[in-house]
Formats: structure tokens, sequence, C-alpha cells
């Protein structure tokens, strides 16, 4: 089932009572969510994802703007009518049910002709714990499990009815780093497996790259991209979503372009001839991978440390025009550092390097 | 050792204190109870026996009190506690005025019990002038008229079940509303897009999460109801066996202490009886509630 936002606009009367403009959550979503994909609504805390989700679950109604399942308009429905399975950030197991009774809770609010046998409840429950691997514990209460068998258990019970569409809200944020990692392959897994028209939420960007087939990336309520994981790495549309995609985060330097160079201070490190002309300042941004090492490249920063990871090498430095703390390059492990004078060079990979308008913080493409 | 005798020398204070002011006199309640024909004043008695357990099983007034304490629990206690849930569901559902209405309904706790008890007396008794609010309202719609004081036992009991119902509410709304605040509100959102209907909501979530504090509520409006004696007396005066409205407590003041009093051997014995009543009470509520109540 696709899902089709058409304006979608939700405003909240201020908190603060002598502010009188509303909070926009939601600002004219205008897109749509292809049918069977896995989409990751990604942004910092307090963006509006949340409330975007529950728009399209119905837990919120919007303010101006239309919501279509298919070809089935639901902005006027309510949640239990939507046929959609909500996955709750703090999972939202009913404590004092044991998780059989918890998967089919769902299934026993089914009313007239849909009213299913016990038999038949049992069946779509043991289908439902299977998938989510959890057969062997459906007896027991949800204290007596991990964050992450919790979680399972309330992506059983969200996919018990077979819902068009499930939504998660933050579904992995509860879980330690490694139960992190299972459990989003187990999410995907499950998805393709069901082919359910999935959108989940998160503020965690490797999360969303990781499993996506789409990113949906916001920030205070308004859509910034929304593409292919790889290109929205790639090709950030503004300076916000460079930064906010990728670990260690993109390296900002204020540079301006001149003649058809790109320069930070004083050094032209990068020729872009399609520039010519557009002279101004500008804001470089560098992916970590993208420097590389070289005594005679054209930035120079000063050297503090490096940092072995093992597979690689990350070497941290500082320069003058940076923006923020410490510039962190990625490099491979087995290549050398040899600072002189505690100044290292690096010359820079033009595929890796970015440049941003320095008023609007657009991208200007090279 | 030394550590132990600290500990205890610690503890010895609240010892004393709880052996000299509780243990002792329930002690000396269950020996009263078996010494025959005591005399308060020459502190002796003729012997030794089940004597006053079988005078006050037999003795009237005490199956009167016995009766009528068993009717004020048993039409008390449910309809309080169910009328409580019903009005904190409604409170907490509510937005507008909800506090003005939590403040209306937790008025009777704090306001004094014998001042109650008069504009009870208002609404209820026939007087010389008046037939009472609520006599003149049922002669309005073409009833009888009622002297709910003095009048016939029915109507009595009508009123002392009222007035309990209507004392005890308050405590229950606030804890109530209270254990219904802390319920976690993404059940309730959880629930709603499984599309769960909402008595389904209140029985299968609602009410187990707050069962720890109904069950609460329960037990203590037992014990609290088959102890009730002040409310009787706010009412019907301090001639309770005249009015016919004693109850276990009252009778075992009235014992003690009332114009046929100077029976402390009586009075242990009833308290005994009524310990017995309420131990049985509670352990079936516990037994109950083990299968019943959630804890999280």
């Amino acid at each position: 089932m696709k899902i089709v936002l058409q304006h979608l606009t939700k405003r909240f009367p201020n908190r603060n009572k002598k502010i009188k403009e509303d909070v926009i959550a939601v600002n004219d979503f205008d897109f749509e969510i292809p049918d069977g994909k896995l989409i990751g609504l990604l942004g910092p805390s307090g963006c509006g994802k949340s409330t975007a989700l529950n728009l399209i679950c119905g837990l919120e109604k919007p303010t101006e703007g239309r919501i279509l399942f298919g070809d089935t308009d639901v902005t006027e429905l309510p949640p239990e009518h939507r046929g959609v399975g909500l996955v709750f950030q703090n999972y939202a197991l009913y404590p004092h049910l044991t998780v059989r009774e918890n998967i089919r809770f769902p299934l026993e609010n089914l009313r007239g002709s849909k009213k299913l046998s016990k038999e038949v409840m049992e069946e779509k429950v043991l289908e439902a714990a299977k998938l989510v691997q959890i057969e062997e514990l459906l007896d027991r209460r949800p204290s007596e499990m991990s964050g992450g068998q919790q979680q399972r258990v309330a992506i059983a019970r969200a996919l018990v009815k077979r819902p068009q569409v499930l939504l998660l809200d933050e579904p992995l944020s509860n879980l330690d780093a490694r139960l992190r990692l299972q459990t989003r392959e187990e999410l995907k897994r499950i998805q393709l497996e069901t082919g359910i028209t999935t959108v989940f939420v998160t503020h965690d960007q490797e999360e969303a790259m990781s499993i996506s087939d789409t990113i949906v990336v916001m920030k205070s309520g308004v859509l910034q991209q929304m593409g292919k994981p790889q290109e929205i790495y790639d090709e950030p549309v503004n300076l916000f979503v460079a930064k906010f995609l990728g670990t260690p985060q993109i390296n900002v330097f204020e540079g301006k372009v001149k003649d058809g160079k790109i320069y930070i201070g004083d050094s032209a490190v990068l020729n872009a001839d399609s520039l010519k002309g557009a002279d101004g300042e500008v804001y470089v941004a560098v992916r970590p991978e993208g420097f590389v090492v070289d005594s005679n490249g054209p930035l120079k920063c000063n050297f503090l440390n490096r940092e072995v990871m093992g597979r690689d090498t990350s070497v941290v430095a500082t320069h003058p025009l940076f923006m923020g703390e410490n510039i962190r390059a990625i490099i491979p492990s087995e290549e050398e550092i040899a600072p002189v004078d505690g100044c290292v060079g690096f010359s820079l990979k033009p595929s890796k390097v970015r440049v941003f308008d320095r008023v609007t913080e657009e991208r200007i493409s090279l | 050792m030394k550590k132990n005798l600290t500990a205890w020398l610690c503890l010895l204070p609240a010892l004393v204190f709880l052996g000299v002011f509780m243990v002792y006199p329930l002690v000396d309640v269950l020996i009263y109870s078996f010494e025959e024909g005591y005399n308060f004043a020459s502190q002796s008695f003729w012997g030794t026996g089940l004597y006053n357990y079988s005078y006050v099983l037999h003795d009237p007034y005490f199956i009167q009190a016995l009766k009528n304490t068993f009717i004020i629990v048993i039409i008390t206690v449910p309809l309080s506690t169910g009328i409580a849930l019903l009005i904190s569901l409604e409170l907490s559902s509510i937005k507008a005025l909800r506090d003005f209405f939590q403040t209306v309904y937790f008025l009777p706790y704090v306001t004094n019990t014998l001042a109650v008890g008069l504009v009870f007396m208002i609404l209820f008794k026939k007087t010389a002038y008046s037939d009472g609010l609520i006599s003149i309202l049922l002669q309005l719609f073409g009833g009888p008229s009622v002297d709910f004081i003095d009048g016939p036992y029915w109507a009595k009991m009508f009123v002392m079940c009222f007035y309990t119902i209507w004392i005890v509410m308050p405590f229950k709304i606030l804890i109530l509303t209270s254990a219904l605040a802390s319920v976690n509100p993404s059940y309730y959102k959880a629930a709603q897009v499984d599309a769960t209907p909402k008595w389904r909501i209140f029985y299968k979530i609602t009410l187990p999460m707050i069962s720890p504090m109904v069950f609460y509520l329960i037990i203590t409006g037992f014990i609290g109801a088959f102890k009730a004696y002040s409310d009787e007396v706010a009412l019907f005066g301090t001639d309770l066996n005249a009015a016919g409205m004693n109850t276990i407590v009252g009778y075992v003041y009235d014992m003690l202490y009332g114009n046929s009093g100077g029976y402390p051997s009586y009075a242990s014995a009833a308290a005994l009886i009524l310990f017995a009543i309420v131990f049985t009470i509670t352990t079936i509520n516990l037994m109950v509630s083990r299968k019943t109540v959630y804890y999280q």
C-alpha cells in the first residue's frame, strides 16, 4: 500500500501562551511513500518526525492537507480504521498480560464478521511469533524479557492483524549498541518477508542509512531531502543534510570561490572550472574520507593526534577556518603521518568535497 | 554479638513503646475476654472460660449490632469503591473544570463529621416544624412522609449507608485519580490503534493497571466499615441501641462506658469477635487478590 501525503501540515498552539505564533511541527509535506518499501524518517529530536508518524497513524489530526493510503483518503479516519500497526518507542506492551495475550490482543478486538475463532487466533499468534522468532517466549510476561525481546513482541503485536502499513517510532533507541545492530537487520528481514510498507522514525542517521530503502530528512518540520541513502549522502541538497548524515561528521570550512578555484584561507584547495564567474563566500565541506595525507597538499592543518580504529585511522587536527572543534580525517591504517612542526598537509579528493552557499546554505554544484 | 547488641539497643525504645501501648493492651483484652464475672472496682473475677463469648453472642443487642455492621459493610464498600471509580474515570477524562470538580469531591474529606451530621439531620430528620428536606421532596412526587432518623429500620439504614458512602468517597477518588493518572498513556494509544472498544480498554487495561490501588481501597474499606461507630453517633446520637442502629464497635463502647456499661469482659469478647471477623475477611481478600491483582 503506497502512502501519499498531500500538503500535510500540523500546527500546535505554542506551549508558552505569551507567544501567539503556532508551532509548526510538520510543514507542507508533499510526497509519496512507495508500496512495500522501508522508509526512514530522519531528523534531530524535535524536528516533527514523530508528529509526522502520528499523522500517518491517525493519532493526530492534520491542520491542513490529506493522507492517502493507496487511492483511499484516510485523512478523516480514526487510527483504528486505518489498518495500521504501530510500534511505540517504549513498546507499550501490556505488562499484566503474557506475550501470547499481548500479541492476541488486537485480534480479540475484531467484531462481527471479522471475528476469529480461538484456533485461528492461536494460529495467527504463532505465525507472528515465528516471524519475529519469539515462539519459545510466548508464556512470559514483558518484564521477564530483555529489551530486544520486548521489541520483537511489540512488532509481532503490530503485525498480527496484517496491517497495510507498519509504523515504528524510534524502534531501536531503547536497545544497547549490539542489539541495535542485530535488531535493525531483523527489522529489514521482517519488512522484506512481509512486504508491508514500513515507516520508521529515527534520529540516528546510521540506523536510517543502513536499512532504509528511502530516507526522508527533516528539520524543524520542513522536509529537507528525500532519496536513497547513498544519494543523500553523496548529493546533500544543503549544509544541514550534509552535516546530519555520516559519522564522523562532514568537515566544514569557511572558504571562498575565486577565479574558478576553491580557496580555504589563501590556499586553493580545489579547481572548480564550473564556478568561473561565480565568485563569493562559501562553505567548503569535506567528508572525512576525502582527505589524503600529502605533505605538499594545499590544506595545512595543525596536527593534534591520531586515533587508531584498526581498520583505518582517524587524524584529528585543527584549522583556523574550520567550523567546529576538530577536523576528523579518516585515512587507511597503513598510511604514515609525519607532521612537520606540528603541521600536517592534506590534499582533497574532489568527489568528496561539497560546496555550499554561505548565506542560503544551499548546495552549489561543482 | 556486639553488633547485635547495638542493634537491639537501638530498637529498644520502639520495642518498649510498642510493648506498652500495643502488645500489652492486646494481650490484656484477650485475658479479660476469658475472665468471667470480672469486677472493675475490686479487680476480681470468679472464674475463667468462654461464658463472656456465649453471653455476647446471645445478647440481642450484639446480634443487632452485628447485623447492622454487616449490612453497612456489604452495601457501602462495593458501592463507594464503584462510584469512586466511575467518578475518577470521568474526572480523568475531562479537561475543563477538572481542578474544580476535584476540589468539590474532596470537600467531605476535610469537613467535620459532626457538622456533616447536622446537615444530614436537616436533610433527613422529621421534627415538629419540618418533615426534612428529602421527605418533603418525596411527598412532592407522591411518596409517603418518612422519618429517616427516627423512623423505620430501612430508612435509617438507607441514611446510614448514604452517609458512610459520602464520607469515604473523597479519599477513594483521590487515590483512584492519581492511580489513573499514573497509567502510561501509550497503552491507551496502542489500544486505540488496535481498535479496542472502550469497555474492553477499561476492563483489560485500565482496571488491571490500577488493581493494586483498587485492592488497597477494598481492604481498607472493609476494615474501616467494620469499625464504623462515629458516623452512627453523628446521625443517631449516643443511644444507638435504642435507635437499633448500633454497630459492633458501638456495642464494645457501650459495654465499657455506656449507661449499661462497666463490663470490660463482655467488651473484650465482642472486640475479639470483631477481630476474628475482620481477620477472616481480610485473609479471603488477600487470597482473591493473589489471582486478580497485578503488581508491576
